[in-house]
């Protein structure tokens, strides 16, 4: 069950694990992108740290969308308008249920209307879409669909002008959407 | 990495102040963003407003081209990233005086986005808003399972033509519709001779050998269709003409104009040959182009190479709009 608090906490975590992981991500990011992943997602995350720390006494709804335009406005590139969306639908949503897995079932749609890609084309929606279709989380569930990705050949985004050549390479955004779920896992009473 | 710069994180914001205090005749910076605006504003009155912009990396693209008779705003991303939809709505609202607003984006799953969550904020203020998304690179065969095409330097051209149009007084439907039917007619083709370096990276997106090129390559150093030695500029003109006849064949009673841009580290003295090579090809096809352009207009940072844009001018009106006069930095 998310809260505003336990969310903040959440965001907390994600943004350690980003900032311990820039480099490797960015790194993910050169054979199949163009090696900026890590950078525009420590961006992003600088950016939602400072609209949380603004907010007083906020409720789920203010903090969600907070993280949201956080990310939109921060991050650019094609995660940007991703993640944000993901946190926006969770906003609109969180009204009527605060259980994880129905509001990460609302995300994961929005990912799939803003971005067009669905399950098999390596990408983000990989890890998201078993993530919110399990009832119990594990690391397990996460670990897989982050590996999952890796003898994709990707069909959206820049990687998709690789083609075959992009088989062999784990997608970035997978493994930080993989952050995001570990530390939702490692954030007391959200779950 | 050997760059003139100070932080790599501080690129686009100091770029950005140097453009605008650099030619303020021509630009303005929109406030708390990196979105930059005409500075004649009586030249847009009663006019569509123009957008375009995408990651920064491109220069002179796409500022260079902000100012009476091509762009009205234009937003700068960070490197090779898309910009985001706040600063793509701070441009639209500058860009606009009552006639709706005409976006030019590139075929990137980033710019699309990004300027599609920046559309349904400036409708929520009921801007009217159209867009054309633009795919000229024919480097990418199959868009079955990709992205699509690349929009790459036959963006340039498009800026061209829908801002002379928008300062005659066309429609919003009018300049969308001149879009499209010009889009189709432009088809682009690169070669890169070595990768770019984004300054937050450090290092280059990819490795070509002292004498490797590699044909079709992206403007954010995405791959290309093949890899090879380096070869005279005649033979390169040679691989990348046929490649766009395969695309749009070449017809002698045809009208073409063409665009042949360095991508950033190539000499001019080299993009003149490649045109001089050019140019006897096309002639032995009785192809003279009514229309030429040679030089840096949508680089990829440093990366060394050329792309070749050849733009067939099925409607006259489109001759007329390139010649317009303008009043920029970069056209």
């Amino acid at each position: 069950m998310l809260t505003a608090e336990n969310t903040k906490k959440w965001m907390d975590s994600f943004y350690r694990k980003i900032e311990e992981n820039k480099d490797y991500l960015s790194e993910l990011d050169t054979p199949i992108g163009d090696g900026d992943h890590g950078n525009n997602m420590m961006r992003g995350m600088d950016g939602v740290k400072n609209s949380l720390a603004q907010l007083q006494d906020p409720d789920l709804k203010t903090v969600l969308k907070a993280i949201a335009m956080g990310l939109i406005s921060k991050v650019g590139g094609a995660s940007g308008p991703l993640y944000g969306t993901a946190f926006l639908e969770m906003a609109k949503k969180c009204s009527e249920t605060q259980k994880v897995n129905e509001l990460l079932s609302v995300a994961l749609a929005g990912i799939k209307k803003r971005g067009g890609a669905t399950e098999g084309d390596k990408t983000m929606v990989d890890v998201w879409s078993p993530v919110a279709q399990s009832n119990a989380i594990t690391p397990k569930i996460i670990d897989d669909a982050i590996a999952s990705t890796k003898d994709m050949q990707a069909r959206k985004g820049r990687a998709s002008y690789l083609g075959e050549r992009s088989i062999g390479h784990l997608d970035p955004g997978a493994v930080s959407s993989g952050y995001l779920f570990t530390a939702l896992l490692e954030t007391e009473g959200t779950l | 990495m050997k760059k003139i710069i100070n932080e790599p994180q501080h690129v686009v914001s100091e770029m950005v102040d140097g453009l605008v205090r650099s030619y303020p005749q021509y630009l303005e910076k929109i406030p708390d963003t990196e979105a930059m605006v005409r500075s004649d504003k009586d030249s847009m009155t009663g006019k569509v407003g123009i957008v375009s912009g995408g990651g920064s990396g491109h220069e002179p693209s796409h500022a260079g081209f902000v100012g009476k008779g091509m762009l009205s705003a234009a937003v700068a991303g960070q490197v090779f990233t898309s910009p985001t939809p706040d600063q793509i709505y701070a441009a639209i609202k500058a860009a606009d005086h009552g006639k709706g607003v005409f976006l030019v984006i590139k075929n990137y799953s980033g710019d699309v986005m990004n300027f599609d969550m920046a559309k349904d904020l400036a409708e929520l203020d009921d801007i009217k808003v159209k867009s054309i998304i633009v795919d000229d690179d024919i480097a990418v065969e199959n868009s079955l399972y990709t992205q699509g095409r690349r929009g790459v330097a036959g963006t340039v051209l498009m800026h061209k033509l829908v801002g002379a149009a928008a300062d005659q007084g066309a429609t919003l439907e009018e300049i969308e519709q001149l879009a499209q039917s010009a889009l189709a007619n432009i088809k682009t083709i690169a070669v890169a001779l070595s990768a770019a370096t984004v300054p937050e990276v450090g290092k280059p997106g990819f490795t070509l050998a002292d004498d490797e090129i590699e044909y079709g390559v992206g403007i954010h150093s995405e791959p290309g269709y093949r890899r090879e030695k380096i070869k005279t500029s005649k033979k390169l003109v040679t691989e990348l003409l046929e490649k766009i006849e395969k695309n749009q064949p070449l017809k002698s009673d045809h009208q073409y104009a063409v665009l042949v841009n360095g991508m950033g580290a190539t000499p001019l003295m080299e993009q003149y040959i490649f045109s001089h090579d050019l140019l006897d090809q096309l002639e032995d096809r009785q192809i003279k182009p009514v229309f030429m352009k040679v030089g840096n207009y949508m680089t990829s940072i440093e990366m060394a190479g050329v792309s070749l844009t050849i733009f067939d001018l099925v409607d006259n009106k489109w001759l007329e709009y390139l010649n317009y006069p303008v009043e920029t930095i970069a056209w």
